[in-house]
């Protein structure tokens, strides 16, 4: 092969399709493999082994840091910086925090889903290889594709490429780097 | 209420027609958006959107140059049509928050083919309602005072107050929607980047999309951010009218001061915005040949919350009236009496008929089964909240404690210039989205169809 390729492509016709080709792939070692869908397909990440990710701790982190930072902002303001003395009640008045450090901790939280989702899938990433495959414009309408990398140790284009064929997908096509 | 098909299977086959399939369904939504061609409804739609938007512009530019006397605010009555229409429009975008995270959370499938759409309405009722204390501030360009801000006059808001507190409420509120709204476009947007025929829509559609490619990577923690976006859009919706009733609650005002405004609001708000999903998903859906993806079980399910807020509603102006004389308070009482009698009664009593009784028509099949009559429903209850926010805050405020201060609020026309203004933005705003972005969710409604599920003999 002259030119080094991302990996092996093959497409299938439904979900069902898809998630026994990739708990095929696992089962016979390989590990360096994408499915492309659609639509979220529960079995799929189960099949993948994609259960776990570290989300929900960098939207805590973040709302965490907006309640305090909200509470802090109002403390330091109607405590030091800019006291105001209505009849001798406290200055430190906590109920009347209550409302801006919520919003304050949705605020944090909800931006950090966002920019959490983006990095943990490393987006915006305006290139990709797999975009190369030359049907793969159906993974975002009806089709189901799933990729082996190159860069898996069992990768072998010959031998992958075979494997590939024995799920009974529609095609496979090699994915230019 | 008569069910005719209790049967589970029976009901996730009503909310989507069958014979759909993954390629259809793209093709059906997709193509509103990619054809060239334009239905001669969004025209006119579009064109009356964007005069009543010039003539906000207008009334702004005015207001901008006169200041807000040219509204008819006068004491006692300083808050006017200004807050009566801050009001109705930030409780209209409720329901799409309601229907893009609470029913998410609650699994109701039903709503995956009218989020999309009900969180742009949101998105568009939220900023119509931001214009208003905006402009009510009477110095609009100095607005970001309410924000605090290390400055040199050595003064910050006033964190004890609610009206601060409704600063941070409906700001959050705003970017929290964009944002879940932009997530949730994502996927669609690249399926429009993959079938734009057109290079410019394709850059477009490419740069928005962000380089999605639905990698069963990037659609597990995909699922872990809807989630959580939704588990955290769910107490912030209902705590946006919550503060929003503070401002009128935490004021010794008659009429205003009691406790159990916030449920009330809430259940108002969501009221109102059902009502607004149903009157704008009946015309689309009849003009771009939707039947089949909203389906008249969305109508009527709709219906059926619009209903239930409608009961809560009605609860809550008998216990309104009952509170006011239970209190033995003299001005509570006088407030209730002016409100029934006074020169507010006309507003008053249509409030009731269009929120308390015409709705109960909704209790019959018939009404919820038929579109047309929805739609005047629908419109009814948005009148109606219209008129209730109107009667709360003006009727309180023109005859208070001191009898030789009352005063009758009359609306100029600059009043209705600007609420006009903004439903001309509202609709400028929708419409442009219906042209621009799929107004179904094209990837959730994926899901919906049989077969999308996967089969027993995949799994593990």
């Amino acid at each position: 092969m002259t030119q080094p390729i991302y990996g092996l492509m093959a497409e299938f016709d439904s979900p069902t399709a898809l998630v026994r080709a990739a708990r095929a792939a696992r089962e016979k070692g390989y590990r360096k493999l994408d499915a492309y869908s659609p639509f979220p397909i529960e079995d799929l990440s189960d099949a993948l082994h994609l259960h776990k990710n570290r989300l929900p701790l960098i939207v805590l982190a973040g709302g965490i840091m907006g309640l305090l930072g909200g509470y802090l902002l109002q403390y330091y303001v109607t405590v030091w910086q800019f006291p105001i003395n209505i009849g001798g009640r406290p200055l430190h008045s906590w109920p009347s925090y209550i409302v801006i450090a919520f919003e304050m901790t949705i605020l944090c939280a909800a931006g950090s889903a966002v920019l959490g989702l983006l990095a943990l899938c490393g987006l915006p990433m305006p290139y990709h290889p797999v975009f190369n495959a030359p049907r793969f414009a159906l993974a975002s309408r009806n089709r189901f594709f799933l990729c082996i990398e190159a860069s898996d140790p069992l990768f072998e284009s010959g031998a992958t490429s075979d494997f590939l064929q024995t799920l009974d997908p529609r095609e496979v096509t090699e994915v230019a780097q | 209420m008569p069910e005719n098909s209790p049967a589970v299977e029976e009901r996730s086959r009503d909310i989507i027609a069958p014979g759909y399939t993954f390629g259809s369904i793209t093709d059906q939504i997709a193509a509103v958006v990619l054809t060239k061609r334009t239905p001669l409804f969004w025209m006119a739609c579009f064109s009356v959107g964007f005069g009543l938007l010039l003539l906000f512009l207008w009334a702004v530019a005015t207001l901008l140059a006169e200041g807000v006397g040219i509204w008819g605010l006068r004491t006692p009555v300083m808050w006017g049509f200004a807050i009566t229409n801050f009001v109705w429009w930030i409780g209209i975008g409720h329901a799409g928050t309601l229907i893009s995270a609470i029913l998410l959370l609650l699994n109701q499938r039903w709503r995956n083919s009218i989020n999309r759409f009900a969180e742009a309405m949101t998105l568009f009722a939220v900023a119509c309602a931001g214009m208003f204390p905006l402009l009510h501030l009477g110095r609009p360009w100095l607005f970001y005072w309410l924000m605090p801000y290390p400055n040199s006059m050595g003064v910050q808001p006033n964190f004890r107050s609610p009206l601060v507190w409704d600063v941070f409420a409906v700001s959050t509120y705003a970017t929290v929607s964009l944002l879940f709204w932009f997530v949730g476009l994502l996927p669609d947007l690249a399926t429009l980047r993959d079938r734009a025929g057109n290079r410019l829509a394709r850059l477009a559609y490419g740069i928005l999309a962000l380089g999605w490619r639905g990698s069963a990577r990037h659609w597990s923690v995909y699922e872990t951010a809807t989630l959580l976006l939704a588990g955290l859009a769910t107490p912030l919706v209902l705590s946006v009218h919550t503060v929003v009733s503070f401002d009128f609650t935490i004021a010794i005002v008659p009429g205003w001061h009691s406790t159990f405004f916030p449920p009330y609001f809430v259940a108002g708000a969501i009221y109102s915005g059902f009502a607004m999903v149903l009157a704008l998903a009946i015309p689309l859906r009849a003009v771009y040949g939707l039947e089949g993806l909203i389906t008249d079980r969305h109508l009527e399910n709709a219906a059926k919350v619009m209903l239930a807020t409608g009961l809560i509603v009605a609860y809550a102006y008998v216990i309104e009236a009952f509170s006011a004389w239970y209190s033995g308070d003299v001005y509570e009482q006088a407030a209730m009496w002016h409100r029934m009698t006074g020169p507010y009664a006309p507003v008053y009593w249509s409030l009731v008929a269009c929120n308390i009784i015409l709705p109960q028509g909704l209790w019959f099949q018939r009404i919820r089964r038929s579109p047309v009559t929805l739609f005047i429903w629908s419109i009814i209850v948005l009148v109606g909240m219209w008129f209730e926010r109107y009667v709360i805050i003006v009727s309180s405020l023109a005859q208070d404690y001191l009898p030789s201060s009352w005063s009758i609020f009359h609306a100029t026309r600059w009043d209705w210039a600007t609420y006009l203004g903004t439903i001309g933005l509202f609709l400028f705003l929708f419409f442009l989205f219906i042209r621009l972005l799929p107004m179904i969710s094209i990837f959730e409604v994926r899901t919906l169809l049989p077969q999308a599920k996967v089969g027993k003999e995949a799994e593990g």
